[in-house]
């Protein structure tokens, strides 16, 4: 169970990338942080979980549990995976309010994508979007439930 | 005589690409500088992310030289105004320059006739318009329109979308895995059926040149009406539709200098006659009431509204620019570009250049062993160079080599071996920091 706040675990990315200088690195330790995210079962590497605009293959799958979102993930390319991986540190295992309202600053504070075509190019502003609508889907259901 | 299409056998430094320089010769050519050509592109002198830019995207769009951005300025500093129908002093200056850019196209792809030339805004538009107006007056159940593997979206979806409304039928011509097309397959292929042929005479994926002229003579045989995609090859080759004989030639103005929003479509004159219009609206009429419409001569039929009157003038520019450099001259350099980039480059471990026909342009697209393509283009702009990556709007041929996509850089007149150079360092480091 996660016990840190998205905002909390954003600081910490964002110090862990302020050691830092130059770009190489920041790179090699996002492309590091990819390779530390648990491959995702084949089976789920399906056309469903695949998340479209991304150059790449992102498949994305979410599971809901005891109020908590959390967020399974991969992708065949690495710089892709490492901010896969990224998002999922921030996002997975929080509730689905929360996720709705993550502002997810910390990917413009690391000073690696200034720009939002860059964040279009990659996929991420897709990744952000599709966990956002599982959250905002767990959240119905939820809501729907309770009542 | 034209200048014909460059041939060449093999790529190797002294075959260069040659061919008879007689209407090249008529305008006077400077040495080949790469410093003063550079020194004419201001964006090239700019920094990207601490590094100065290397713009190896050439294929997707060209630099613009100072006389082209030049000239857009101009018109609007000194003579913006709707053209054709004005009486006044600016509107006959721009109608005259608007005009003049219409026979410069007509020279330079060997129009018979300036009336034969319709503006559009792009090769987009232009093929659509085929598609829309030619199309749907003479594609019927049952019919056939034949592609090819190796194209560009834009000039598969108006032919799907034609299909579609006709039930009609798209058939494709198959690529070998050197990236040419199977010509053997195109004959079989062609029949009475076949109503158009719609082909890339240079593929932006791969950079094959393809036997166009053949092929065309393969159709017309059968009938079958040629729609020549050039897109690509209009800025690398010596275009002359009527030793082509293709019945329409699309391209683009922003591929060959010029600002985007402009392109051009040719038709053969008693096509375009007997074509239906594509638009309706001003400068397409020759009188309106209520119950009816008679319709301008050509080309004016099928330029609806107020056209992109700047960018049409600037095309004109572009034209004088390569000019005044002469294809020969850019070709010879591009040819080295290609050579050096191409040894370079299948000496990186792991490396595969896609497409390795013998009659290229300057692009080569490449592929590394268990590496995305996202990630070493991504990497690459880090250190100011530019490359496409992906599918570069070419899906099926992809799919056709099994791969997601492909680094691509595409070499233009402004580049150098020693951009390669950085180029190639960069691309090792990539590797590097992938691995």
């Amino acid at each position: 169970m996660n016990q840190k706040s998205i905002s909390e675990i954003e600081e910490e990315i964002i110090s862990d990338f302020s050691m830092f200088d130059s770009w190489e690195d920041k790179y090699e330790y996002l492309i590091d942080l990819g390779k530390q995210l648990p491959e995702l079962e084949e089976t789920f590497k399906t056309t469903d979980h695949k998340i479209k605009g991304c150059q790449s293959s992102v498949w994305l799958i979410a599971s809901y549990q005891d109020g908590q979102v959390f967020f399974k993930a991969d992708s065949d390319a690495m710089i892709v995976k490492g901010l896969v991986s990224m998002l999922i540190k921030v996002l997975s295992g929080q509730p689905p309010k929360a996720i709705l309202e993550a502002k997810l600053e910390f990917i413009k504070e690391i000073g690696m994508f200034s720009h939002l075509a860059q964040t279009r190019s990659n996929g991420l502003l897709a990744m952000i979007k599709q966990m956002k609508n599982y959250a905002l889907a767990f959240q119905s259901i939820e809501e729907l439930e309770n009542k | 005589m034209k200048t014909p299409a460059f041939k060449s056998s093999s790529l190797t430094d002294n075959d260069t690409p040659t061919g008879e320089s007689t209407n090249l010769a008529q305008h006077k050519q400077e040495s080949f500088d790469v410093k003063a050509i550079r020194a004419r592109f201001p964006i090239l002198s700019r920094r990207v992310n601490e590094k100065d830019l290397i713009y190896f995207d050439n294929a997707a769009t060209s630099q613009k030289p100072t006389a082209v951005i030049d000239s857009i300025s101009d018109y609007y500093s000194r003579y913006n105004a709707n053209i054709h129908r004005g009486i006044h002093t600016l509107a006959e200056e721009a109608t005259l320059a608007y005009e003049a850019s219409r026979y410069a196209v007509q020279e330079f792809i060997g129009a018979a006739m300036v009336e034969e030339i319709v503006f559009t805004r792009g090769t987009t538009e232009a093929i659509n318009l085929v598609a829309y107006t030619w199309g749907r007056q003479n594609i019927h159940a049952g019919d056939e329109i034949l592609i090819s593997g190796m194209e560009h979206h834009s000039n598969i979806v108006p032919w799907q979308i034609l299909c579609q409304e006709k039930n009609a039928v798209l058939k494709v011509i198959p690529i070998l895995d050197d990236g040419t097309l199977s010509i053997a397959q195109y004959q079989q292929l062609l029949s009475e059926k076949t109503k158009i042929v719609a082909i890339v005479q240079v593929s932006n994926a791969l950079g094959t040149v393809n036997p166009v002229k053949e092929m065309i003579a393969m159709a017309h045989q059968f009938g079958a009406k040629v729609l020549v995609d050039g897109a690509q090859s209009a800025v690398h080759l010596d275009i002359d539709v009527l030793d082509l004989d293709c019945d329409f030639f699309a391209f683009s103005g922003h591929k060959l200098y010029a600002p985007t929003g402009i392109g051009v479509l040719y038709g053969k004159q008693e096509l375009l006659e007997t074509m239906p219009v594509f638009q309706g609206g001003g400068e397409m009429i020759k009188e309106v009431s209520f119950e009816h419409t008679t319709y301008n001569d050509l080309p004016y039929k099928y330029e609806a509204g107020t056209p992109n009157i700047a960018d049409t003038i600037a095309l004109k520019a572009a034209f004088d620019f390569i000019k005044s450099i002469g294809k020969d001259q850019i070709r010879k350099h591009e040819r080295e570009l290609l050579v050096y980039a191409t040894s370079q480059l299948e000496n990186i471990p792991g490396l595969e250049i896609i497409g390795k026909a013998k009659e290229k342009v300057s692009l080569v697209s490449f592929i590394i062993k268990n590496l995305h393509p996202q990630d070493i283009g991504i990497l690459l702009d880090n250190l100011g160079i530019a490359v496409r990556t992906g599918h570069h709007c070419t899906q099926p041929l992809m799919k056709r080599f099994g791969i997601p996509g492909t680094v691509r850089a595409s070499f233009a007149l402004y580049n150098t071996k020693e951009e390669i150079d950085v180029l190639i360092a960069g691309i090792y480091k990539s590797i590097k920091m992938l691995s």
